[in-house]
């Protein structure tokens, strides 16, 4: 049964619940498809690191923010990217290294970006851009705006310096920056209590700053939509930063070659058991605002979707041998040799 | 030409950028309220406020990073490290976010931003504060590294610096901060990539920057006394190197010498000296020579630092080995 503890009165228009529910059904397809092409043999190369399990986290959060809002996340960040409106097509096309995909087939994986659409990447060194988000916020706050900067980062990251210098940095200069840990309880295969002086993050990384800190069950995408809005209503009004844990859990391993030996059978099933994107098609059948068979529309429909993207792709050209030396510098590169 | 101090002439570059371009900020420690570690942004507060002149916590990675996400989407910060011994620190930050950023997004966001500070061994400041890091940056695609060794350049090439869109690594000599200079008058603009010869000469080519630029051209005084016309090449731009300049001196010296501060093995006069070898073999007519520092960490007793820098003597005695000259 649904774990999820969404309330009887939505914070949610039907529509804007039924786009959140086909936004993670597409996340959820993606993931499982970029399983599938890594596994048969060289269409994706490196590092893959999926989000299936987490989906609320990024459309629940992303779903409350404005077009001129920034999103800025680590190298689990297909998600992200889908959730801030990328399209499936130029997601695939970069995972398979194509002159088509979002990042011209050079970054991969973990490197994501989408300027269009505010979208800062896909950072691959553990709480590397968490000072960025501090940055983009800061601008914000130069040039007089309130557009806001959301990132996220992995449990992990916490024990970086760069978080504990960025956040001290945007609690004292009051950033409108909205930090969220996806505490998924595993710092690759190391587990929270093994890596965390601290079990309550709210402390480590929030009251130590100065910073509100929130703790919340990600499981539930309407919690997580109104934890963030309140957020972001705090960064646009002046007030500074926040800090958000959302609990989650990640089905798959950490990359694509974990063996996955730090947790059992009955955990990651027990997990699967809660899957919030079912808990939440329940939620939205019994607010009568769907039903089985438009749900299996949807699934169909996501399914379509995919398929066309990795189509797209595959029908994509390769990045070409003269797109080594683009885009190196904005200045004519001189390669050094 | 008004004669300046160099750290006076950095100041008037950033200065006049900030007047001429609101995106323009400067962060750094005591860059704002102490008017600078080296005085370098001296008055600086009083005239743009706290808005654009921050004084930042001891966090070089952390306001390093900063700086980045500013400049991604729309500043141009230009952010001081008091020394740059401490962007060891903030390394992971210019290297892998602001070299790296407009390649792996496929050229979608750029990083105008400016890293700037003092280097090099200033006097016993030991092996933590004396770090030469220029063959560290040079080494790095996507990052733009300067070394200007005297005012007029300092103000010239810092100005394209900042109108730079892409990050400049613009290292500073500590020991240069108080020389005086001309500098011309009105707007002051020098060209990166651009290699200067301070001194014409046909025997032998002496390749330098920064700081050595004095000891070399000491040196080339001296062997003027011995018959030897050097000719002297003040480098400015380390990283795109301006090849074509060395290369017409070394075809027609068929001699080099390359004297740098900085420790010998992969150092930067290796670098430079492959880059010869590669285009110029045949018009050499002795192998390259390099003077370094010496091979182990700068040490605080000053007469032991002294020993390991490029002294004129130690110049003059290569310049006399490419020569196959016996005194």
């Amino acid at each position: 049964m649904s774990q999820a503890t969404t309330e009887a009165q939505p914070v949610v228009s039907k529509s804007q619940a039924i786009d959140w529910l086909h936004q993670m059904l597409l996340i959820r397809r993606f993931e499982e498809q970029s399983y599938k092409l890594y596994q048969m043999g060289g269409k994706i190369g490196g590092f893959c690191h999926l989000y299936s399990g987490q989906e609320p986290v990024a459309v629940g959060s992303i779903g409350v923010l404005r077009d001129d809002d920034y999103v800025i996340t680590a190298y689990r960040d297909h998600g992200h990217a889908l959730a801030r409106g990328m399209g499936a097509n130029e997601a695939m096309a970069e995972l398979l290294g194509r002159y088509t995909g979002c990042s011209k087939g050079k970054g991969g994986s973990m490197h994501f970006f989408d300027a269009e659409k505010g979208f800062l990447g896909g950072h691959a060194i553990v709480g590397s851009h968490i000072p960025l988000a501090a940055g983009v916020a800061f601008a914000s706050k130069y040039q007089g705006k309130d557009s806001v900067c959301i990132c996220y980062f992995g449990d992990g990251a916490m024990n970086q310096g760069s978080l504990h210098e960025a956040f001290n940095m945007a609690s004292l200069w009051k950033l409108p920056v909205i930090y969220v840990v996806e505490n998924n309880m595993m710092s690759m295969g190391t587990q929270l209590h093994r890596h965390s002086c601290l079990l309550d993050l709210t402390v480590r990384c929030g009251t130590a700053y100065g910073i509100p800190g929130y703790s919340i069950d990600a499981n539930d995408i309407e919690l997580v939509a109104e934890t963030t809005r309140e957020c972001v209503a705090r960064a646009r009004a002046g007030e500074g930063p926040s800090f958000i844990e959302m609990k989650t859990y990640r089905f798959r391993g950490h990359s694509m070659s974990d063996p996955a030996k730090y947790r059992t059978k009955e955990e990651l099933e027990d997990a699967k058991a809660r899957d919030p994107i079912v808990a939440y098609e329940q939620i939205l059948k019994e607010r009568g605002w769907l039903d089985d068979e438009t749900i299996e529309q949807m699934h169909e429909q996501v399914k379509t979707e995919i398929d066309e993207s990795i189509a797209f792709a595959e029908a994509s050209d390769q990045t070409p041998p003269e797109a080594l030396y683009q885009d190196v510098t904005v200045a004519h590169h001189i390669p050094q040799e | 030409m008004a004669v300046i101090a160099y750290r006076e002439a950095l100041n008037q570059a950033m200065s006049e950028e900030m007047e001429r371009d609101e995106r323009v900020f400067l962060m750094g420690e005591e860059v704002a309220e102490y008017d600078g570690a080296y005085k370098v942004s001296q008055g600086m507060l009083a005239k743009f406020g706290p808005r654009r002149i921050i004084d930042t916590p001891i966090s070089e990675e952390g306001f390093a990073g900063m700086g980045i996400g500013a400049a991604m989407v729309g500043l141009r910060p230009i952010v001081e490290f008091m020394t740059f011994s401490f962007s060891l620190v903030a390394i992971d930050q210019i290297v892998n976010n602001a070299a790296n950023m407009r390649y792996m997004s496929g050229g979608q966001f750029s990083v105008p931003i400016v890293f700037r500070g003092s280097s090099g061994m200033a006097g016993c400041l030991a092996a933590t504060h004396s770090h030469r890091l220029e063959a560290w940056y040079a080494h790095v695609p996507g990052l733009t590294v300067v070394m200007p060794s005297n005012p007029a350049d300092a103000k010239g090439l810092l100005k394209s610096a900042i109108r730079s869109d892409d990050p400049v690594v613009f290292i500073e000599h500590e020991v240069l901060y108080g020389d005086k200079g001309e500098v011309p008058d009105g707007e002051h603009l020098v060209p990166i990539g651009k290699a200067e010869i301070k001194r014409v000469g046909s025997d032998v080519t002496l390749i330098t920057y920064s700081r050595s630029i004095k000891a070399t051209m000491a040196a080339a005084e001296m062997l003027a006394g011995e018959g030897i016309d050097a000719e002297v090449i003040d480098l400015r731009t380390i990283r795109p190197l301006d090849l074509d300049t060395l290369l017409e001196s070394v075809c027609k010296t068929h001699r080099a010498v390359i004297v740098e501060e900085d420790w010998p093995y992969c150092g930067l006069g290796a670098g430079i000296s492959d880059r010869i070898m590669q285009k110029a073999f045949d018009e050499l007519d002795a192998p390259i020579r390099r003077v370094t520092t010496k091979d182990a960490p700068i040490p605080y007793n000053r007469a032991l630092e002294a020993s390991m820098l490029p002294s004129v003597d130690r110049v003059v005695a290569q310049v006399r080995d490419v020569m196959y000259s016996k005194l």
